[in-house]
């Protein structure tokens, strides 16, 4: 029984006019998905013959996982670049020295306003110009995600190390200890618990970003559902993309639960006096709690 | 620098339409995304079964497969037409997916909206004798949205940023592919890419400061 204070416990009455809304919803979702059931039967997509393929384990093997280890591999990649890339320049804009803090902070503005794809197709079409002939989706997707991902990153440890309270860094210099040695054994081991549901958080964008692989023809998992499977098992597209649209949303459900998992862990952590750092572009919950936290599942 | 006035005409027009799948998208995805958070806050059981999981599904996937289903599944295979003109069509379809998608985060921005207005704002609406439809419209939603002014103007930014993934759904006619159409053409060029940036963030700016300042000024002194 769920409570909630934007409504009363019903009464007789609304326990009946709930009742009643709850019907016309079913009926309403029901006829929602009816339509589309219809729509899609007119069209003939629930044909056993399109939907067979996904039941032999030759598609599986031969299709599905090889592009799902693409989008693996690219997602990889990007989150350890990203992530070194985002503690470089994170630590960089902390410096004391100006001229590592400025360029620093450029860097990470800069390539935080520019859309990912038109960053992507730039270094598509710059590498080969630059490096000579070769395939370098792989490569233009990956740089482009780090840059992207990574300096979303660097906000994030910048973010973490400010938040550890100012008496820890005192604390550690008034036992002797240098810059290096604040921040290395003192500042960013706290910030480090602080912030990792933040950097988990970042991660799914990079995942679910691996997709724009597809536009500069990178052989990934989408690549693979909409262009390869339908050319190879001709009607195949819709059954195709519910497959890995599928595949998507559990890998990116199971990074966010990791996530709030890691959240509610630091929340209680006792090692860190710093508290959990907010995902970028998320929104800080205040006191007020006007609603109970429903599950992100 | 040649090729950047040279194309300067094809990459303003590309540009544009940019510009106005954001205008667009912003409207249709703040209205769905309201509609949204309701469902989720709403006495209903069923409809805050719906708006949870229309949430989860559609904001773990990738937008590019949003984009590329509404075209290839959505409008080819299934026959959803918006016009019989293709570039009306594929505009539409573009903000379809688009509006879609961001309206999720709107949803869940919103919904920290809400969770920052003080308890007894709701209670005292109850016990005034608001209805639940009421209470969120004239107490709640107002205070939920002032709240998250400055969010909201990120998710945006974010909108318009995305945008440029119009052409996964076949619609040719945005920056990007005017872009990748001209570096076919000239092989890459530096200035072509700062210039296209350099628009981008002439939008994406002042959306930013202008939120900043709007939730500075609107926000709720407690």
């Amino acid at each position: 029984m769920s409570s909630t204070v934007l409504f009363d416990t019903p009464g007789p009455r609304a326990r009946l006019r709930n009742n009643a809304l709850t019907l016309l919803a079913v009926i309403a979702l029901a006829a929602l998905a009816y339509f589309v059931y219809v729509k899609f039967d007119q069209k003939g997509q629930w044909q056993g013959k399109i939907w067979k393929p996904f039941t032999e384990a030759t598609t599986w093997t031969e299709f599905i996982i090889p592009g799902l280890l693409g989008t693996l591999k690219a997602a990889g990649l990007g989150a350890v670049c990203a992530l070194a890339f985002g503690a470089v320049f994170g630590l960089a804009r902390l410096s004391d020295h100006r001229w590592i803090r400025i360029p620093a902070g450029t860097v990470v503005e800069t390539f935080r306003a520019i859309p990912l794809l038109l960053l992507i197709f730039f270094l598509a079409y710059l590498a080969p110009s630059v490096l000579g002939s070769g395939d370098y989706t792989l490569a233009a997707l990956v740089a482009g995600l780090t840059l992207y991902n990574g300096s979303v990153l660097a906000e994030v440890v910048r973010a973490g190390v400010l938040a550890v309270p100012k008496g820890q860094s005192e604390a550690a210099y008034a036992i002797g200890l240098r810059k290096g040695g604040v921040m290395r054994l003192v500042l960013l081991p706290q910030a480090v618990t602080a912030m990792m549901p933040a950097i988990v958080s970042q991660l799914v964008v990079l995942l679910k970003d691996t997709a724009l692989g597809y536009i500069i023809a990178y052989v990934d998992l989408l690549n693979y559902g909409f262009k390869i499977i339908p050319a190879v098992f001709f009607g195949s597209l819709v059954p195709a993309a519910i497959v890995i649209g599928v595949i998507y949303i559990g890998l990116n459900m199971a990074l966010s639960a990791l996530a709030t998992w890691l959240e509610k862990r630091s929340r209680r952590s006792r090692k860190t006096a710093a508290g959990p750092i907010a995902p970028p572009g998320a929104v800080g919950v205040g006191a007020g709690a006007g609603l109970p936290e429903q599950s992100t599942m | 620098m040649d090729d950047l006035i040279k194309y300067a005409p094809d990459l303003a027009a590309g540009f544009l339409v940019n510009v106005k799948i954001a205008l667009v998208c912003a409207v249709i995805s703040l209205v769905l995304g309201t509609v949204l958070v309701s469902f989720r806050v709403s006495p209903t059981p069923v409809l805050r079964a719906a708006g949870t999981v229309y949430v989860n599904v559609v904001r773990n996937t990738p937008l590019t497969l949003v984009l590329a289903f509404s075209a290839l599944g959505l409008s080819d295979t299934i026959g959803l037409t918006f016009s019989e003109e293709p570039s009306t069509n594929g505009f539409w379809l573009v903000v379809l997916g688009l509006s879609a998608y961001t309206a999720t985060f709107v949803g869940e921005a919103l919904r920290s909206g809400i969770n920052t207005v003080p308890l007894g704002q709701a209670e005292a609406a109850r016990a005034i004798g608001l209805t639940f439809l009421q209470s969120l419209r004239l107490i709640i939603l107002p205070q939920a949205f002032r709240a998250v002014i400055g969010p909201l103007g990120s998710v945006m930014i974010a909108m318009i940023k995305n945008t440029t993934v119009a052409l996964a759904a076949g619609y040719l006619a945005d920056s990007a592919f005017v872009m990748k159409d001209t570096f076919d053409d000239t092989g890459v060029s530096i200035p072509i890419f700062i210039g296209l940036v350099l628009a981008f963030m002439a939008v994406t700016l002042p959306v930013g400061f202008f939120t900043g300042w709007l939730s500075r000024r609107l926000a709720v002194v407690r």
